[in-house]
């Protein structure tokens, strides 16, 4: 049982940025339902989870290049190009949007492979040959989708973009209206499929080896190579899996707009802020150390920032400034630590 | 396979870097069930040598055999599966990983649906502590939190987790407390008796002789000697290594006069780490900083430079308070203070930087007009720093990290002089090097004393401690147990003090500190 603790201990130590991360989340999004004035209502949480689930992908998608100690500059316009091609192929019967949904997911998940090729054999820097590719991602999107627009099939963006209640009644699974349903029915769907893609494939190639070849060479990638791990393939991994939870942001876009927009400066601005979620989440840019749970997290933080803005009146013009000086304080709080570092050689791993 | 044919053999292997040979046709073999010390000055090839046994380099020329098999290593995964497992100098662990982790990074125990089982992995990262009688090792806890001392004995239970049939040490010793190093000497009989060929890497003579049962010298990049325990003195061995005659290992010391105290230390204490130490160093003083490792000696010299916060008590240079509150004002003008720092590699070099770089790297301000540094004084200081301390370098605009581990020792040593301080505070200065480089460091260390330097000296080999320093103090949980000057400075005398024995009348636990 002591033993237990200590390993709790122990744990809790070495993630306080994470911990910290968590405790921050539920304090500001209770702090928002008290002041909002449908607050604690299922409303208000499927609308913000639908508005969140994007840059949360987002967020998890930047989070394994940066614990290589890396950057992934494309990861906003795969989202873009997986937006775009869900809008064509996501309708149908049931099996083409199954199909459809196949084909967006594969895409940006070749594309993300392609990012880790290239940055492995053709050894290239990530942040310069991601804002490359980047810029052939959002190219293609244009091509594809000139203009916005695009057809998503009407029951799937319903169905997805609700509570259970909803979903199980679309397609009609079972009766929804069933005693033992209604304790969950409320939950809204994006908040469950994000948190299985999470929890479903993050935790599990976390404890892979070449999940751990990830940390190993964000933290040292000498000791890395001199332990035998198969650093090519950690590398190109870490990038494939990026373009996996990018495409899946960009799915979620599509179906939760019902169309598609290769729009170049949101490709561009959730880029940036998913780098800022990654921050704030915990994740050092350095590399090594963190995770995708605490980028989710930390996704989640920067929006419901966003939100208070509806319900505290702000002139609209200075809202950039707003949120830039909230972000400063947010990325700032992990600062803090380094006040207690008695050696200040260990401000410098 | 016949019994006695050995486990590795090497003919007519070489190796050449950009122009120098690193190893030039060496024939070398060693046999299962031995302890094979490797001799040789630094330069003198043998980390090509294990780099090449281990994988991490290969071969311009010559074979390897394994058991009789030719093979073929493109990378240390190769060498392993091989059974030749290489303990690195430079520690081969990752600091943000676990230490369970670390022991298990390569071949992790896995769950059914091929994930790591943590449990195993911590089960397996436990007994492979515990046969190296590290229990006190949590394997949840990183190695970043670690000290040196630990991180070493980690990558020893790392390396034993697999199975090796030749366990190369390269200077695995040389960061452990006299307590580890204990352990791994039974470790290394355990193997032998198991049959396994170990390959010793040592610069401590008595370590070698105590161990190994073959012995043999490379002197630049070629294999001189291969021969059994005992069929050379020390002397010979030396000789063989250098290739010269050594007369005297340490400079003669001055007579003992009193002198005045120049460095001032009273009472300082920090975070539990330092308890209250009272130093008086006189001006052309060496005074040696002794005891076991991780006993405050490295948080003194930290403390006196300027890295750490809190400190109490007081410092002063003569009549002055001198608390630096950063290395750089402990450079500044006022204070005068050097500190050469324990890991060359990443507190005392910028690796991947030209030699030039490094050597102005703290004394920027002394070769700059203004905001902008003069090329030529810059390229005179560096030449004069090259020059002082005999740097062997072909350029001073090559990469430091292309120099070998002595030299790079001076480039650190000379970018300090270069700021010309008072005080100079020397973190273990001479691990890891060649004998050659060592007795020029001795001889620097008592010039430098000779010019009115005031120096203080921490070293983890005792012997440095009686042939370098005027007076001794031993340190013990943070505090100063003994202080020992002239005739009194003896092996028995640092030993029994740095156990805190003899000097209380009760015994301490010994093995409680370490950790």
């Amino acid at each position: 049982m002591a033993d237990k603790r200590s390993a709790l201990a122990t744990n809790m130590r070495q993630n306080v940025a994470f911990y910290s991360a968590i405790a921050m989340l539920v304090a500001l999004y209770l702090v928002y339902n008290m002041l909002h004035p449908r607050g604690f209502s299922a409303a208000v949480l499927i609308q913000n989870s639908n508005e969140s689930v994007a840059i949360v992908f987002l967020a998890m998608a930047q989070t394994v290049p940066v614990l290589l100690g890396g950057l992934d500059l494309s990861v906003g316009a795969i989202m873009t190009l997986a937006n775009c091609i869900a809008s064509e192929v996501v309708n149908g019967s049931p099996l083409q949007i199954v199909l459809g949904m196949i084909i967006t997911l594969a895409t940006g998940t070749a594309f993300g492979l392609v990012n880790g090729l290239i940055v492995v054999y053709g050894r290239l820097q990530p942040i310069i040959a991601t804002l490359a590719t980047g810029a052939v991602a959002v190219g293609l999107a244009l091509f594809i989708r000139p203009v916005p627009g695009g057809n998503v099939d009407d029951d799937i963006s319903w169905a997805l973009t609700n509570d259970l209640y909803e979903f199980v009644d679309t397609y009609g699974l079972f009766d929804a209206d069933a005693g033992w349903f209604q304790t969950i029915s409320w939950i809204p769907v994006p908040l469950l499929i994000v948190v299985m893609i999470a929890f479903g494939v993050w935790l599990p190639f976390k404890r892979t080896v070449t999940g751990r070849t990830i940390y190993a060479i964000g933290s040292a990638e000498g000791a890395a190579y001199m332990s035998g791990l198969p650093i090519d393939r950690a590398k190109i991994a870490a990038f494939t899996l990026a373009g996996f939870f990018a495409a899946c942001g960009g799915l979620y876009l599509a179906i939760q707009t019902s169309s598609g927009n290769a729009d170049i400066t949101q490709a561009g601005a959730y880029t940036l802020n998913s780098i800022a979620a990654v921050v704030v989440g915990g994740t050092s840019l350095l590399g090594g150390v963190g995770g995708a749970i605490g980028s989710l997290v930390g996704a989640l933080i920067l929006r419901v920032i966003s939100f208070y803005f509806r319900i505290v009146s702000i002139d609209p013009l200075l809202q950039p400034l707003v949120e830039g000086l909230v972000l400063l304080v947010a990325v700032s709080l992990g600062a803090f630590r380094t006040l207690r570092v008695k050696n200040q050689l260990n401000l410098f791993r | 396979m016949p019994i006695d044919s050995p486990i590795v053999k090497l003919s007519g292997v070489s190796k050449h870097f950009s122009g120098t040979r690193a190893l030039e046709g060496v024939d070398f073999s060693c046999r299962s069930g031995t302890i094979h010390g490797i001799l040789g000055e630094n330069g003198a090839g043998k980390s090509t040598l294990i780099k090449i046994l281990s994988g991490v380099l290969q071969p311009d020329a010559g074979t390897i055999e394994v058991s009789g098999e030719a093979v073929r290593f493109s990378n240390p995964d190769q060498a392993a599966v091989s059974g030749i497992v290489c303990i690195f100098q430079e520690l081969s662990l990752v600091p943000d990983l676990s230490v369970a982790d670390n022991i298990s990074i390569a071949a992790p125990p896995r769950t059914r649906f091929g994930l790591i089982d943590k449990r195993a992995q911590n089960r397996r990262a436990e007994e492979l502590l515990a046969r190296i009688k590290c229990e006190d090792v949590d394997p949840n806890s990183l190695v970043r939190e670690l000290s040196l001392s630990r991180r070493q004995m980690v990558e020893i239970a790392k390396a034993l987790g697999k199975d090796p049939k030749v366990l190369i040490l390269d200077e695995a010793t040389s960061a452990l407390t006299s307590r580890d190093v204990e352990t791994v000497y039974g470790l290394l009989a355990e193997l032998r008796a198991a049959g396994v060929a170990s390959l010793f890497i040592s610069h401590r003579m008595h370590e070698i002789d105590k161990l190994c049962d073959m012995l043999s010298v490379f002197r630049n990049g070629q294999h001189i000697e291969t021969f059994a325990k005992g069929a050379h003195s020390e002397g010979e061995i030396v000789k063989l290594m250098i290739g010269r005659e050594v007369t005297a290992h340490y400079p003669p010391k001055p007579a003992p006069v009193p002198k005045p105290a120049y460095l001032t230390i009273d009472k300082l204490a920090w975070e539990g780490q330092l308890k209250g130490i009272d130093l008086r160093i006189g001006k052309g003083e060496i005074v040696g900083l002794g005891g076991l490792d991780g006993q405050g000696q490295k948080e003194l010299l930290l403390g006196l430079f300027g890295v750490l916060r809190g400190l109490q008590g007081e410092v002063a240079i003569l009549d002055n308070p001198c608390r630096p509150g950063s290395p750089a004002e402990a450079k500044s003008a006022a204070m005068r203070i050097a500190l050469v720092p324990e890991d060359r590699k990443t507190e005392g070099l910028m690796l991947a930087m030209s030699i030039a770089d490094n050597l102005l790297a703290a004394s920027y301000d002394r070769v700059s007009d203004g905001p902008f540094i003069n090329q030529d004084k810059a390229r005179q200081a560096v030449s004069e720093g090259i020059a002082k301390l005999q740097i062997k370098v072909a350029s001073p605009d090559d990469i430091v990290s292309t120099l070998s581990g002595g030299n790079q020792q001076k480039v650190v040593i000379a970018k300090w002089l270069m700021t010309d301080p008072d005080v100079i505070l020397l973190n273990d200065p001479t691990r890891g090097i060649d004998v050659g480089t060592k007795q020029e460091i001795y001889k620097l260390i008592r010039e430098l004393a000779d010019r009115g330097k005031t120096i203080l000296l921490y070293s983890s080999d005792y012997a440095e401690l009686i042939g370098c320093c005027d007076r001794v103090a031993v340190m013990y949980d943070g505090e100063i147990v003994a202080k020992l000057s002239g005739g009194a400075i003896t092996e028995e005398a640092i030993v029994a003090a740095s156990l805190n024995v003899g000097t209380q009348s009760s015994l301490p636990a010994a093995g409680a500190r370490h950790g």
